[in-house]
């Protein structure tokens, strides 16, 4: 199916519960833990990520090629900030605990915590951002992004695309096989700047069969009243149970406690060094 | 009396991008529980007509109307595409395209969806529909998972959910093989029955449809309408062939008996023609069917095996041999390996083992590039190939790749339009040419590299009885004169009869097939297998109990 979402019915508790329920879940622990820079916070629920992860029966193959791109990411954003910013940390904590190195390119504690604390917000958002994709059904997402506001046109354009991506992933495939025999090179052996111009080759048939795609289907949805009313129903809505409310009412509490921590902290960040 | 549930009068549509009227003083009356068919060659108008009745006109389609249309009693015009809908639902043309939702379930359920309806409500209209179109476990499947058949069906559904009254059907058997198109039809057929609708096809495949028991057929031609009327009275009249359009192939075997068809009861239906006293001048048509033509072998495909990533066998020890100069057909159920055949013997896949050899050499070792220049592909959707913005340019594209001196290609390219008749239009913008203009395009763009072997697939979709007969003129011209071998991927049993030589039947990988058409199309199970339906000359055959019925076929076939 689409499998480019990763999305597969599993019989966990975690898929039973609403679209809206996770979603909502999500946005709340996902901006708690962006807005902390508490550690102990930040590893609690990084924690707790891998475990609710557990929970899910997603296998290590399904996520791998997602968990590679974040990590890479990750890397290059860290390295990156250790060569333009090396001297941030210090500036947030206000003291300067030198490890190594000298001037410009010492290395503070300081540096090293504060790009813990990124790695740490890249690694619990992963967790979740994959729980949320993994077991929601595309159009259980696009109906729970309508419930918390989301105008259902533009909702449902992410659940169109899902749809006609194998289409148009299949289109270009036979495309570009098509040009191939034509005489356009696009394999290894050409060179980048042959290879460069027979892409190009591909992409105006691609336009055009999918504009003569998307005509035929804004029709389609036209003519069965897409657009007529100010909402819409869902068919893959689920009614809320016992517990939606309890995932609803779990986030509550770590956002209290993530709350609680920044009180306490008399800011965003936790500071060992003081 | 009854009042007509859709009542046309002295209509003339214009489009804003065109010049001249699309539609003529068009007026014709639909009666409530009537099925009727809407019949005419591309461009005669027949979806124009289509668009006035599901609102398509004005909304998406912008034009001047004249004269007065009225659909339930009330003026069409005065209502918007989406009140219409709750009256009239359309099935399009494209079951693919058309399927918005990710599954069955929430493609039958878009309509109640966007009306804001209870999700229980939705749940069971979705289960009842689901099931009368057998299509109750297959609920949760996607679209890339489902056959054509099973697309159109949820459609049908899709739009049967708004319980309305009136079904308008875009060309319902374009995308589906003669036996999907067949249950097809006799599904509109039940429905209409069962539950008192108004059904309006719109469709060029004649013989087909009159299976579906229409009561009515308004034959349109140059935007207007040339004859309203029962099925007898269009056939006894003769006015399908003036206007472009194929007769069911019974009676053009009767034409060919010189029987005089006005004469004969029955006419509109091959299961009650009655022609027993003709029976003698029909046998007379019989026809010797020459085979084993003893072409030489040009490609030979040895053991060939192929399988998929999911590592599904396809092909197994697949063994075929294709000769030089031969037209042939290869047929098939959807699925069943001819198009991944053919993306075989041009390097878009590459076998597992096996061999594929082309006058004795093994073309394995061939880039995609080079194999085209011995084995020429055209797909079946052209805008899947054209790539250049002129006619010339698009030809020459693929010698102008080959650094071919430019003199020569000028000469070749030139060579080639003329051969499709498109060389008064060389400079003209792709954008400009007909479906049909761009699909022999497609073919001089392949045939300009001067390929031994030229591949098509479905090369008669989507095109009329005109058209068809164009294109197949002009390839036995280049078969004829270049002495090109044409294979051609199909299910179009008017162009198996009509046109091919030879033909492969190939069913989930196996060659269970081959033989010449007219044997193939009166051979009951190996048409059932194919996914093919037995024509009507064969049914007639076995009415009147004469033998071998292929050697009827075959009269057709010589025409």
């Amino acid at each position: 199916m689409n499998n480019l979402f990763g999305y597969k019915k599993r019989d966990t508790w975690l898929n039973h519960t609403t679209g809206t329920a996770k979603l909502v879940g999500f946005l709340l622990l996902t901006t708690i833990g962006m807005i902390s820079y508490d550690t102990r916070f930040l590893l609690g629920l990084g924690l707790f990520a891998v475990v609710l992860m557990q929970t899910t029966q997603i296998k290590y193959h399904e996520y791998a090629l997602m968990l590679n791109l974040v990590l890479v990411f990750a890397v290059i954003n860290l390295v990156m900030i250790m060569v333009l910013a090396p001297q941030y940390g210090t500036q947030l904590y206000g003291t300067r605990h030198v490890l190594f190195g000298s001037g410009y390119w010492s290395i503070t504690q300081e540096q090293l915590f504060y790009e813990f604390n990124l790695l740490l917000k890249y690694l619990f958002s992963l967790p979740f951002a994959i729980i949320l994709l993994f077991t929601t059904n595309p159009s259980e997402f696009s109906a729970g992004l309508n419930k918390i506001g989301v105008p259902y046109k533009i909702a449902y354009a992410f659940a169109i695309t899902l749809r006609y991506i194998p289409d148009v992933q299949s289109d270009y495939h036979t495309i570009s096989l098509a040009q191939q025999a034509r005489g356009y090179e696009i394999s290894k052996k050409a060179s980048l700047k042959a290879r460069a111009k027979g892409a190009v080759q591909i992409i105006l048939p691609l336009v055009f069969t999918s504009l003569d795609r998307i005509e035929t289907i804004s029709q389609a949805m036209e003519l069965r009243r897409f657009g007529r009313q100010k909402k819409r129903s869902w068919y893959q809505e689920q009614s809320f149970s016992r517990r939606d409310v309890s995932v609803l009412v779990g986030s509550v509490i770590i956002v209290g406690i993530g709350i609680a921590l920044l009180l306490s902290n008399g800011g965003r960040l936790y500071n060992p060094f003081k | 009396m009854t009042l007509p549930l859709i009542d046309f009068k002295h209509v003339t549509f214009k489009y804003h991008a065109q010049a001249e009227p699309t539609l003529h003083d068009v007026s014709f009356q639909i009666n409530p529980g009537e099925k009727v068919l809407i019949a005419g060659a591309s461009g005669s108008g027949k979806t124009t007509l289509l668009r006035l009745l599901n609102g398509l006109i004005p909304q998406a389609y912008e034009g001047e109307v004249t004269g007065s249309l009225t659909l339930n009693g009330k003026n069409i015009l005065d209502q918007t595409l989406f009140d219409l809908s709750l009256q009239a639902g359309t099935v399009l043309q494209d079951s693919d395209a058309q399927f918005v939702g990710l599954t069955v379930a929430e493609d039958i359920a878009f309509a109640l969806e966007n009306d804001y309806q209870p999700v229980n409500k939705i749940k069971a209209a979705v289960s009842k529909w689901a099931n009368w179109f057998g299509l109750g476990e297959r609920l949760e499947l996607s679209p890339q998972a489902l056959s054509g058949g099973q697309k159109q069906r949820t459609a049908m559904a899709g739009v049967l959910v708004d319980d309305g009254k009136l079904l308008l059907f875009d060309e319902p058997l374009a995308s589906l093989d003669p036996a999907a198109g067949a249950t097809a039809m006799e599904m509109i057929d039940n429905l209409q029955s069962e539950r008192d609708l108004t059904v309006v096809i719109i469709e060029h495949r004649i013989e087909e449809v009159l299976n579906a028991n229409v009561d009515r057929v308004i034959v349109m031609a140059d935007g207007r309408i040339v004859a309203n009327g029962t099925p007898t009275e269009i056939i006894q009249a003769g006015v399908l062939p003036k206007n472009g359009l194929d007769e069911p192939l019974y009676i053009q075997l009767l034409r060919r008996a010189n029987i005089d068809i006005t004469k004969i009861s029955g006419i509109s239906d091959v299961s009650t023609v009655n022609v027993n006293q003709h029976k003698a001048a029909i046998a007379q048509l019989k026809q010797k069917i020459n085979k084993n033509q003893h072409l030489a072998p040009q490609l030979v495909i040895k053991d060939l095996a192929f399988s998929y990533d999911n590592n599904q066998t396809l092909f197994a020890q697949f063994n075929a041999t294709i000769n030089q100069g031969e037209i042939l057909g290869i047929v098939g159920k959807n699925g069943s390996g001819k198009t991944t055949l053919s993306h075989l013997l041009t390097g878009f896949l590459n076998p597992e083992s096996g061999d594929i050899l082309l006058d004795g050499q093994s073309v394995l070792q061939q880039s995609i590039k080079e194999r085209a220049d011995h084995i020429g592909y055209v797909l079946q959707n052209p805008n899947h190939m054209i790539t250049k913005s002129t006619v010339y340019e698009e030809v020459a594209s693929g010698l102008v790749l080959r650094q071919i001196p430019e003199d020569q290609i000028e000469t070749r390219v030139r060579q080639v339009l003329k051969l499709i008749d498109l060389d008064a239009m060389r400079h003209w913008p792709i954008a400009a040419l007909s479906f049909g203009q761009k699909k022999r395009l497609t073919i001089a763009a392949v045939l300009v590299l001067e390929p031994k072997i030229l591949i098509l697939d479905e090369p008669t979709a989507g095109q009329d009885a005109t058209h068809t007969g164009e294109l197949l003129q002009f390839l036995s011209r280049i078969n004829k004169d270049k002495q090109t071998t044409i294979i051609i991927i199909t299910h179009d049993m008017h162009l198996l009869a009509n046109f091919v030589q030879r033909t492969l039947v190939i069913v989930n990988g196996q060659l269970i097939g081959d033989t010449t058409p007219a044997e193939l199309l009166a051979d009951e199970q190996l048409v059932e297998d194919a996914s093919l339906r037995t024509t009507s000359i064969y049914q007639l055959a076995e009415r009147l109990e004469i033998s071998h019925p292929e050697e009827l076929n075959a009269a057709i076939v010589t025409q």
